[in-house]
């Protein structure tokens, strides 16, 4: 294949984000955001300075409140929980 | 196999490990295996009153599919290491 193909497998996304603040969102309504240090393709994840924000989803009114944060200096975070991340910066 | 070896680099540190049901557990990490399953020995529980049945408990094994994280001693952790480690997993496993 094309070195042109092979740059832009999803996972090199992730690895350009190798030592910068990246946002997660993940299952159960919750959201981190924190310093990427390391990753596997199975999402698993190591974020540093690690802020965790949980989520209410109203089910009538569809307003979604945060309700809880928390902060880790250092957190693994399980691939199979993560559904999105994305860089603050890549939209900027 | 990249977090396999870093997990056992934190060996005898201590951790915090939260389920995807909300428990959390601190303990000695005391070994781990290719699943990233957890064997957590002196564990204390913070929610005792949640979950009293915990109370009994010094040493269990935790399947790695029930982990949401691991809050881990930023200490016992070489980031450059780390970051390395992770770029070079993502050479290899292209």
């Amino acid at each position: 294949m094309a070195d042109s193909f092979e740059s832009t497998e999803p996972l090199d996304l992730i690895k350009s984000l190798l030592d910068e603040t990246i946002v997660v969102k993940l299952r159960g309504a919750r959201e981190i955001i924190g310093k990427l240090h390391a990753y596997d393709s199975h999402c698993n994840m190591v974020l540093g300075d690690a802020t965790e924000t949980i989520y209410q989803i109203n089910d009538s009114t569809k307003e979604i409140t945060p309700i809880e944060k928390k902060q880790s200096e250092m957190i693994f975070v399980r691939g199979d929980s993560v559904i999105l991340f994305s860089s603050p910066d890549l939209d900027g | 196999m990249l977090f396999f070896s870093f997990f056992k680099t934190l060996v005898d540190q201590q951790i915090t490990v939260e389920l995807k049901n909300d428990i959390e557990i601190t303990g000695t990490l005391r070994s781990v295996d290719q699943y990233l399953n957890i064997k957590l020995e002196n564990i204390t529980n913070k929610e005792s009153i949640r979950y009293p049945h915990l109370n009994a408990v010094k040493t269990l094994f935790i399947r790695g599919s029930t982990i949401r994280y691991v809050h881990l001693p930023k200490s016992a952790i070489d980031v450059n290491l780390l970051q390395d480690a992770a770029r070079k997993e993502a050479m290899v496993s292209k």
